[in-house]
């Protein structure tokens, strides 16, 4: 159970939010133009580790806001609280975005093409 | 459904044929006269050799299986068995035991049923005692959506040459009398289905008789040593980093559940899979009251009675990534409402333990068998929440793999190419979170 710090709410119970999954996971701008294999990398491979991750959360019965949070799965510590569309600040959360294979994928390649998403 | 796959070797090849004692009758009554004091070791603790012919990840029942079934129908004996922790100890050890194989889609039904029928004949073949009970699985439906679409379930199933029976709420009164079928109820009996053949078995057994019988041919199982890494070579696995060492392997074949996605990333490819807890929870011991394994899929619970006269109960997993073999406490909360709710009698009864597995699933709810990126590196993952009443089949037809390197007809619609080509195996329906 996690006592998460809504950015708007205050500390509330994990019950009231609804997980999101992996965050930063950018939508292909043009999915035709992928290979069926970097197209099931983008849907399918989602982040699994056994540490630091990045994910989405939703205040969804509260302020029904989301939010990025950076947690271990080990340990279910809380690292880092940041909102959506920015990038996380702490060491942890820079490492967590820079090591993820997303980043050099032709998905989020081709995501960017037209720009920052 | 296929035709089955040869179970493989002519009948004489199977149990035990090494050096091991027989457990029988006779053998009970002779160590009993000396206190039980002379009974031989059930497996050896070896030290690891410097190379074997497959190295196996992972000593929980899949992957013992797949010792045994690589020694006993492929002749492959020069076999290591490694696990971080002690046999049997993670989901082998943590599940509620169900044995069922009436899935919807025929490539389930075919493995998950080649697998009963190995159950059907695990204890003998095993000369171990697995507590194998087909006392029947009775899976409940609450609405009227939920009764139509049982019913195509069932007819499904039977196609497959599979038992299953609908039935209606006199008849599953009938069965489980502490059932409460008022309508009354928020989530309502309306109806269910059940497979006869269904059942438990005990779970720390069947790690056992496959660790015995695997050991009695000649398999080493080293435990307590953690794989650190991966020996790969020119895209060939040529063995495995340990903690006592290195070990060289001609092929290694990695079993390992919850971890399965932090042990790929060692071999540097990723896995379609998500790691949560999922948590079970067992009562004081009570009078026999339930001979039957009831599910809900609709309010997420299961039950069954255990023979020591615990009442085994199996609750959600949590929504969020999670290596911690806990969970949140709301979700056995949820779970024992609606146990409570559907069996009043369960009201003041005493939980006793509660424990998390780490659960490997698949976007799909399937499990993967493959070969993978690495040449000679297989992978057997993704059961997700029901991988104990698969173990005998899973072993047996990744043994299968292993040694032919190609996935038999069982095995073949389980391979990791089916993300990239589109054909998966949506068994969220019959999977569920209820196993």
């Amino acid at each position: 159970m996690l006592l998460i710090d809504c950015p708007w709410c205050g500390p509330r119970d994990d019950e009231e939010f609804h997980y999101g999954g992996e965050a930063h996971v950018l939508r292909p701008r043009d999915a035709g133009a992928l290979s069926d294999e970097a197209f099931a990398d983008y849907l399918f491979m989602q982040q699994n580790p056994k540490g630091p991750h990045l994910e989405r959360w939703s205040h969804s019965h509260g302020c029904r806001r989301w939010f990025n949070m950076l947690r271990n799965t080990a340990t279910n510590e809380i690292l880092e609280i940041y909102p959506m569309g920015e990038k996380p600040k702490t060491e942890a959360g820079q490492a967590a975005y820079a090591e993820n294979w997303r980043r050099e994928s032709p998905a989020e390649k081709n995501a960017l093409s037209g720009g920052e998403a | 459904m296929n035709a089955p796959v040869n179970s493989g070797g002519n009948s004489g090849m199977r149990g035990l044929r090494g050096g091991k004692q027989r457990y029988s009758i006779l053998s009970l009554a002779r160590n009993a006269l000396s206190h039980h004091e002379n009974w031989q070791r059930a497996w050896r603790s070896p030290e690891p050799k410097p190379a074997y012919d497959v190295v196996i990840v992972g000593a929980g029942g899949h992957g013992l299986a797949t010792a045994y079934y690589l020694a006993s129908r492929h002749g492959i004996r020069n076999i290591a068995v490694i696990d971080k922790g002690w046999l049997g100890g993670g989901n082998t050890g943590r599940n509620t035991t169900i044995i069922r194989s009436n899935y919807l889609w025929d490539e389930s039904a075919a493995i998950y049923e080649h697998s009963m029928k190995l159950w059907e004949g695990l204890s003998q073949e095993l000369n171990f005692n697995t507590m194998f009970s087909q006392r029947g699985v009775l899976t409940l439906a609450h609405s009227e959506h939920e009764r139509r679409e049982m019913t195509r379930r069932v007819e499904a199933i039977r196609l497959n040459g599979i038992d299953s029976d609908v039935l209606n709420p006199a008849q599953i009164k009938q069965i489980v009398p502490i059932i409460d079928t008022d309508p009354r109820l928020r989530y309502p009996v309306m109806g269910g289905f059940i497979q006869r053949r269904g059942g438990t078995a005990r779970h720390d057994a069947v790690a056992w008789g496959y660790a015995r019988a695997a050991d009695d041919m000649g398999v080493d199982i080293i435990q307590n040593c953690a794989v650190t890494g991966f020996l790969i070579d020119n895209g060939v696995v040529k063995g495995v980093e340990t903690e006592k060492g290195a070990i060289r392997a001609g092929k290694v074949a990695c079993v390992v559940a919850g971890h399965a996605g932090v042990v790929a990333d060692m071999a540097g490819f990723r896995l379609p899979i998500t790691s949560r807890p999922l948590q079970a929870l067992v009562s004081e011991p009570i009078k026999p009251i339930l001979d039957v394994v009831i599910m809900s899929n609709a309010v997420h619970m299961y039950v069954s009675q255990s023979d020591k006269g615990e009442m085994v109960l199996g609750a959600g997993a949590d929504s969020y990534n999670g290596y911690t073999q806990r969970g949140s406490l709301t979700v056995p909360e949820g779970m024992l409402a609606a146990a409570v709710e559907l069996f009043p009698v369960f009201s003041r009864l005493q939980m006793l333990r509660s424990w998390g597995g780490i659960v490997d699933t698949c976007p799909d709810a399937s499990p993967v068998i493959s070969k993978t990126p690495v040449s000679n590196l297989y992978f057997n993952c993704g059961w997700g929440t029901g991988g104990f009443k698969a173990t005998p089949g899973s072993g047996h037809v990744f043994a299968d793999l292993i040694a032919r390197d190609a996935p038999n007809k069982i095995a073949v619609p389980f391979t990791l190419d089916r993300f990239s080509g589109g054909y998966l195996i949506d068994e969220h329906g019959a999977a569920g979170v209820a196993h």
